[in-house]
């Protein structure tokens, strides 16, 4: 509930700031503080200190996991903020804007983290698209800008159309909106329910980008300025599956049977198509679009097995996966040139940020000793304890197709001779990105370090 | 203590060297701390070591129930002291190459060391696998980084392979995991598996057993072999070929013979076909071979699938000559490199078409290259017969297959065909008329003398008197032989 309240706060009081405060560095301050003022309170929630107690009536439940996962998102945001701030302030006018719709998504990632009703999950999803497709069309001036937006507008709605659609199906096959009560009927799955449930599951895949609704992702990633490119494909997206955790954890968990087989076919194209595609671009940009969509297939498998490893280990996915790819997209946003012949000869020019890239790159491609790997792992333990060699062999396979783009990169910053594009770094910047390879590899090493910390 | 300090030594060593810039001062530093991990190595296959010190076991992953466990036991014992005794012959045997970025280059190197002590000593599933990456990844870097002309490619291709073998074991160690009685990595809960049937075996069997194959290489898997150790620098070279090779070799005998007994008896037939095909292929190849590098590259694969054929044996005495020929195997195929290093080095070629007539110039090389290539083709006296000997011993009387005479033969044949390219190799590059290249030859100096020194008298000492070698290894080839064997007469006795 902390959580909740100051970024939906934070949100307002950004927008207003814009007239208050006129230099940009005074913006970017204020953001940092109410982002950081955020965490802590979450932090504080966390070891049994809310500032506030609002009756919910069953909808929202601020339980260890939920909390966990802002703590996580914030934190992922706050590393966002601190490489990438800077260079919000390129896209267009409205910097302070920015700052308040990243603010709101926060707002809509705590409801869809914490939601025990459909509708607050209906809520909280819409609270999260409506600011992202504002942000994506942000530079007004670019037509690539503007026809994402419009698509991932387009396409968003018809998605929201669709769960809608299937919460009144539900509804109407159970009477009530609450996660907890829906799996209380007893005899047979009605019709309906299973029909409701499968409209929920594809405008959640749809929004997670897992094949075959994956289309809008490539392009409107793409298309959206770099910066927010960078947010829109980490945070939001672990939100995103967070909610489809919480979903078929609370609601669906004993119509297994129903949805198992779809969702291991998802999970199985998402990695093919992600994973494959993303081997033949030519554009660092949408290698990573794509590999998000091949990520996605991977985290997916935790949907599909649903235990109480997989729960712990998506939160380590969304973690590990946030912060290496803010990371890799904060230098990337430095770049003129996006291809990857733009990156050769990278490691001469800028030594330092190009062994935190490597660290990165190790993380999403699973190498041990670092947090890709362990977050793997989890997923895959569930994948074999559910009984689904299959998918996770096939998983591993595509695993290893993952290497040939993600070390394609590393190649050509280390191994090819070329000149990259000089790009200015702060101190401060290399130090959050040393800091944040230094958390990869302690998630990686010694995960106890923090998951202990955070259960006590 | 001991098996902690032989990983931290050069793990540590390996991380300070990234930070000293400058050439001389890291070469020294990286051969202190190789000196120093071998001391470590010495002292702990002493038979007068106390067993407590060799034991190191902490909790690690605790949700997971997997144990930070070390332990040098018979087959540690002897691949750790190879590892140890190979890295200051190779770090001397190269030390007038010159790298740029020294201190990445040795930083490297030491970090893989840390990663094959780790692999020869883990007892936990999962830390078996995170040492096994841990080798790979800087020698990825290695060899991308300061190899050949072709590196990149080659090297990528090299990378996928393996990794792909290694995300397969990883699910086949996650499936046996569930199968364990007490959900535990540890490598005690995997040897009271080899009860279990059918399916069980048969899957976890062939995901593991292509991790180890394609390291070893064996035959289908070999094809990255050939031009990676080509691409290499010859350093890495030898640590792929003189160590890492042994990983894979080292994997079936500890994580497959005794976990999947049933299936490693029901597929023996298949594996050994394929091994013998493997021989008698790259011991063609290595005939028609130009390159010095490429030539060595075949005969190491065509040495491996004799290994992987005394393995599904299953008789102590090839076991334990498996174990012998992975030491001897390392110190002979390291000592062939240095020689290939020296004369790359000296005429700048490899090809056996552009040398010749080196003898008469530089006698002393002569003399330890031919004694080395004569270690190759397991002559009698040196130190690869013991264990090629055994070897073949075991596959005749292995009672587990019917086509063992057939095995051995046409392994045997291999013997012939290596003295085939191994004396055709000798006489193209030191006999006949010298040209141009080599007409100016020049004998080798004092330090690369003593290198190859100290190898030919390892190879004659462990030729002559192995006893030391086999002490170490008898009782490990006996509990593994023990261990398999007593499930195989469990399932057909019933």
């Amino acid at each position: 509930m902390n959580a909740l309240i100051f970024s939906a706060i934070s949100g307002v009081l950004m927008m207003f700031s814009g007239f208050a405060l006129k230099s940009g560095k005074a913006i970017r301050t204020l953001a940092h503080l109410l982002l950081l003022a955020t965490i802590v309170a979450t932090a504080m929630e966390l070891r049994g200190i809310p500032f506030f107690s609002i009756k919910t009536t069953g909808m929202l439940q601020f339980d260890h996991f939920a909390l966990l996962f802002t703590l996580i998102a914030a934190v992922s945001t706050l590393v966002f903020f601190l490489l990438s701030s800077k260079d919000m302030e390129k896209v267009g006018v409205s910097y302070a804007e920015y700052f308040a719709l990243i603010f709101f998504v926060l707002s809509g990632v705590v409801i869809a983290s914490a939601f025990q009703s459909l509708l607050l999950l209906f809520l909280g999803i819409e609270i999260i698209s409506i600011p992202l497709y504002i942000l994506t069309g942000s530079d007004k001036r670019s037509l690539k800008s503007n026809e994402a937006s419009l698509k991932y507008f387009l396409m968003g709605a018809f998605s929201t159309g669709l769960m809608l659609m299937g919460i009144a199906l539900i509804y109407g096959a159970t009477g009530t909106f609450s996660t907890a009560l829906i799996q209380a009927s007893k005899s047979g799955v009605p019709v309906l329910l299973s029909t409701g449930m499968l409209l929920l599951l594809f405008s959640l895949s749809f929004k997670v980008s897992a094949a075959p609704f994956h289309f809008w992702t490539p392009d409107v990633y793409d298309g959206a300025p770099t910066v927010f490119t960078s947010f829109m494909a980490t945070v939001v997206k672990a939100a995103g599956f967070i909610a489809f955790m919480r979903l078929f954890s609370d609601a669906f968990r004993d119509i297994g049977s129903e949805w198992k087989l779809t969702v291991a076919i998802i999970v199985a194209a998402t990695l093919f198509i992600g994973n494959i595609t993303a081997v033949f671009q030519q554009s660092v940009k949408r290698m990573l679009a794509y590999s998000s969509i091949a990520q996605a297939g991977f985290m997916m498998l935790a949907v599909y097995s649903l235990t109480a490893e997989a729960k712990e280990g998506l939160l380590l996915y969304g973690a590990a996966y946030s912060l290496a790819t803010i990371g890799i997209f904060a230098v990337l946003i430095k770049m003129k040139d996006y291809t990857f012949e733009g990156f050769n000869g990278f490691a001469k020019q800028q030594p330092l940020v190009a062994a935190t890239l490597v660290i990165f790159l190790l993380s999403l491609a699973g190498i041990p000793l670092t947090a890709g790997f362990l977050s793997k792992f989890l997923m895959l333990k569930a994948t074999v304890a559910a009984g689904n060699m299959w998918l996770a062999v096939f998983a591993v396979l595509m695993a290893a197709v993952s290497v040939y783009y993600y070390f394609r990169l590393l190649q050509a910053m280390y191994f090819k001779e070329g000149r990259a594009q000089a790009i200015e770094v702060t101190p401060a910047f290399k130090v959050t990105l040393i800091g944040v390879a230094a958390l990869t590899i302690i998630l990686g090493v010694y995960p106890n370090l923090l998951l202990y910390w955070l259960y006590f | 203590m001991i098996v902690l300090l032989l990983f931290l030594m050069p793990l540590l060593g390996g991380l300070a060297s990234f930070f000293i810039k400058e050439d001389r001062t890291v070469r020294s530093w990286a051969l202190l701390a190789s000196f120093i991990t071998l001391a470590f190595a010495i002292v702990g296959s002493m038979p007068s070591t106390n067993a407590s010190s060799l034991e190191f076991s902490t909790p690690w992953m605790g949700t997971l129930n997997s144990n930070f466990a070390l332990r040098l036991d018979g087959m540690g014992k002897i691949l750790c002291l190879l590892t140890a005794i190979a890295y200051p012959i190779i770090l001397i045997s190269t030390w007038k190459t010159t790298y740029r970025k020294p201190n990445n280059f040795f930083g490297l190197m030491l970090l893989t060391q840390a990663g094959l002590m780790g692999v020869f000593t883990s007892m936990d599933a999962l830390v078996f696998y995170f040492f096994w990456e841990l080798a790979l990844i800087p020698v990825y870097f290695l060899c991308s980084g300061w190899g050949g002309e072709k590196r990149i490619q080659v090297t990528f291709k090299f990378f996928i392979y393996t990794f792909t073998g290694s995300v397969l074991m990883l699910i086949a160690l996650l499936y046996l995991y569930f199968l364990t009685p007490d959900k535990s990595f540890s490598i005690e809960s995997f040897y009271r598996l080899a009860e279990i049937k059918g399916w069980n075996q048969t899957l976890p069997f062939w995901l593991l057993f292509g991790a180890f194959a394609v390291k070893m290489p064996i035959f289908p898997f070999h094809t990255w072999q050939p031009d990676t150790y080509e691409q290499s620098p010859t350093a890495v070279t030898m640590v792929l070929s003189g160590l890492m090779v042994k990983m894979g070799v080292y994997g079936i005998i500890r994580w497959v013979l005794p976990v999947v007994s049933t299936a490693a008896y029901s597929w023996g037939d298949v594996v050994s076909t394929m091994a013998v095909i493997g021989i008698i292929y790259a011991s063609i190849l290595a005939i028609q071979q130009n390159d010095l590098k490429r030539l060595i590259a075949y005969s190491s694969i065509a040495h491996v699938g004799i290994m992987a054929l005394a393995i599904f044996s299953e008789t102590h005495l090839a076991l334990q000559g498996v174990m012998m020929q992975m030491f001897n195997h390392g110190i002979n195929i390291i000592g062939l490199w240095i020689v290939v290093e020296l004369i790359e080095r000296q005429f700048g070629t490899r090809k056996l078409s552009e040398l010749g007539g080196i003898a008469a110039k530089a006698p002393a090389l002569t003399i330890l290259l031919v004694v080395m290539a004569l270690a190759n083709i397991s002559l009698p006296l040196t130190n690869a017969f013991v264990g090629e000997f055994m070897m073949f011993a075991g596959i005749f009387g292995s009672t587990l297959t019917k086509y063992n005479v057939v095995f051995t033969v046409l392994a045997l044949l291999s013997i012939i065909l290596a003295a085939v390219y191994t004396l055709t190799m000798i006489q193209k590059v030191f006999f006949g008329p010298a040209n141009e290249r080599t007409v100016n030859a020049k004998d080798i100096n004092l330090g690369e003398k003593l290198a190859l020194s100290i190898l030919v008298i390892m190879v004659f000492a462990f030729g002559v008197y192995p006893q030391p070698l086999l002490n170490i290894t008898d009782g490990y080839a006996q509990s593994i032989i023990t261990n398999s064997t007593k499930v195989l007469s469990q399932t057909f006795t019933k």
